[in-house]
């Protein structure tokens, strides 16, 4: 298993969680100061390209951050799947910016930066939190006149690798060297503007320009763990799990789980289009296992309660997507006993004796019934009476706990 | 700039606390690599960024939730974070905004930075200078609310996770100041 980040309310409880989150806070407002993030003309005089100091502190800490958390993730310490990337939403991010930009240019700050200016004394950074308070909580009262504007132009958790369509290596390379050009273009304005002489800044700058492509270079050589990789890392841990059969659950516990409302049930049926039309679960999903691995983020970001069950006709292949999911860290995956075969033979009504035979020269991973026309979910075995059914069975479904930060900085 | 600068740090007392000659700030490409470590021990350790508009929010939410309980339990947008019974200061990016004031005070005093001051372009007011700020908060919060992140939730965080809406609301806030900053340049320069 791929240790980091770390579940941190089960592992110390939420106490000390918040400590934890609160020294990062102390370290990340020390920063701001040391580098002079409290000071709202150094802030301003960079949209004059006169002293570019906060727009250099800026592009190193995303260079040094991205290159820090894709090595790692490279190496296996980091599970790139569960840290929270923000979710685009186009439109409303765009306009929102650029209100931030001419709230930036007009009041000196930004949100981190004015907390600094207030906890150092600066009168402006005062006021600027106040109007920040004011600016929320005017946000809060107008938001339901735009709501679908808010929440509209929605692409989930888009990354650049998905919209340039190139692997995370190439895309850090990319980065890193567009933001040393910013920045060494950032210094030729300054000479320019700001009437600065680069010369006279540390020769070590040039070294660590170096240092930053060249571990770009490394990320991109080593590269990201593939599905593969991921699952053979995982396969001493969770191998046994299929072996001693603790992830198949019987059809009566599915059934029970149906009518769990504590469960956020989420039915995956991984046939083919043709047998799933003609037979499958009510509010079964269709996926078919080459659209799964486009579906992970959607997945993780599922509730904490969400229990996932496959199911194909038999075992077999449902066993495979389940190592594809449980590889990319997607949590309390399960796979139905027996398949969609086994649920028709445990639940078929005189309706389904009537009009589906079951047929008997067929393959394990073919559906064992034969239907006359495609029923989909409108049969009764789709969707069995509860009441009618008691079963003696092994639970298996036990809810782990998550580990995926379920929002970011900004809720 | 601060007027006085001094390479001897003068000896930290409660009399001269908050009157100590101020120190230059650190190198800017230091300054980044330290921020960059910060930002990836959060996510390293947490899984989550930095933030500070969302912890904003919060505490507009609790004052909120002091002076008008019945009216947060109406607006939608506040129930999520102080409806009914819950606290809206009970969240982990409220920790992270109470850890950026207690760090950013701490590190003004080591430096003697910490002193009640006004910071300005040279031809306005403080008061001038004060009106705006006011003014820019209320713009910055708001876009930082509509766009779900300020440049420390959005750019910074978002921008070393690679996050494509992140990098398009890098650019329209750097953009939106940019476009903006010839026509009011009085403010400061």
């Amino acid at each position: 298993m791929i240790p980091f980040p770390l579940n941190l309310e089960s592992l110390l409880g939420k106490p000390l969680m918040y400590l934890v989150f609160l020294m990062i806070g102390f370290l990340f407002g020390y920063v701001l100061e040391t580098s002079g993030f409290n000071h709202s003309p150094s802030l301003a005089a960079q949209f004059y390209f006169r002293d570019l100091r906060v727009f250099k502190v800026f592009f190193t800490a995303i260079v040094v951050g991205m290159l820090l958390i894709f090595l790692s993730s490279a190496v296996g310490l980091l599970d790139y799947n569960l840290i929270w990337v923000n979710p685009t939403y186009l439109w409303s991010g765009i306009v929102g910016g650029l209100i931030m930009g001419a709230g930036f240019i007009l009041g000196g700050f930004c949100p981190g930066t004015s907390l600094v200016a207030l906890a150092t004394l600066k009168v402006d950074g005062i006021f600027f939190v106040l109007g920040g308070l004011v600016g929320v909580s005017l946000f809060g009262e107008t938001v339901d006149y735009f709501k679908y504007f808010f929440n509209g132009s929605y692409y989930g958790r888009l990354t650049l690798m998905d919209v340039f369509n190139l692997p995370a290596g190439i895309i850090v390379i990319l980065v890193t060297l567009m933001a040393v050009f910013m920045l060494w273009g950032g210094e030729q304005l300054e000479k320019i503007y700001g009437k600065k002489d680069p010369a006279k800044a540390p020769k070590a700058r040039y070294y660590g320009a170096g240092v930053l492509v060249a571990f770009s270079l490394l990320v991109a050589i080593i590269g990201q763990p593939t599905t593969a990789d991921r699952w053979s890392r995982l396969e001493p841990l969770r191998a046994s799990a299929i072996e001693n059969r603790e992830i198949y659950i019987h059809p009566g516990e599915l059934l029970d789980s149906m009518h769990d409302h504590k469960l956020n049930l989420l039915m995956i049926d991984i046939r083919d289009e043709a047998d799933y039309n003609l037979f499958h679960l009510l509010d079964a999903e269709h996926i078919p296992p080459e659209e799964i691995p486009g579906r992970i983020d959607e997945f993780i970001a599922q509730p904490a309660n969400t229990v996932f069950v496959l199911m194909g006709n038999d075992e077999t292949k449902a066993t495979e997507v389940w190592k594809t999911l449980t590889a990319q860290s997607v949590p309390n995956v399960y796979i139905l006993s027996g398949g969609i075969n086994n649920w028709l033979d445990t639940f078929a009504t005189p309706f389904e004796d009537e009009f589906c035979g079951k047929v008997v020269e067929v393959e394990d991973d073919e559906l064992h019934y034969t239907f006359e026309a495609a029923l989909g979910s409108n049969c009764p075995a789709a969707y069995p009476d509860h009441e009618k059914y008691h079963f003696d069975y092994e639970p298996k479904i036990k809810l782990e706990l998550k580990r995926a930060p379920v929002g970011g900085g900004c809720g | 700039m601060p007027e006085k600068k001094s390479t001897q740090p003068e000896k930290i007392t409660l009399k001269n606390l908050f009157s100590r000659p101020s120190q230059p700030y650190a190198n800017p490409y230091l300054g980044g690599v330290l921020l960059g470590l910060v930002l990836f021990a959060s996510y390293f350790i947490t899984g989550n960024g930095l933030g500070a508009s969302g912890g904003l929010s919060r505490y507009a939410a609790f004052i909120e939730d002091l002076i008008a309980p019945g009216h947060v339990d109406q607006v939608p947008y506040l129930i999520h974070m102080a409806g009914g019974q819950l606290n809206p200061l009970d969240s982990w990016i409220v920790m992270v905004t109470t850890g950026v004031l207690i760090g950013g005070f701490t590190s003004g005093i080591i430096h003697g930075r910490t002193k009640l001051e006004t910071h300005k372009g040279p031809n306005i007011s403080k008061q001038t200078r004060w009106l705006f700020a006011f003014l820019g908060g209320i713009l910055f919060t708001y876009g930082a609310r509509m766009a779900r992140g300020c440049t420390s939730g959005q750019a910074l965080s978002g921008g070393a996770t690679l996050s494509a809406g992140s990098w398009v609301v890098m650019f329209a806030i750097f953009g939106g100041a940019y476009a903006l900053a010839y026509f009011v340049r009085k403010l400061w320069i």
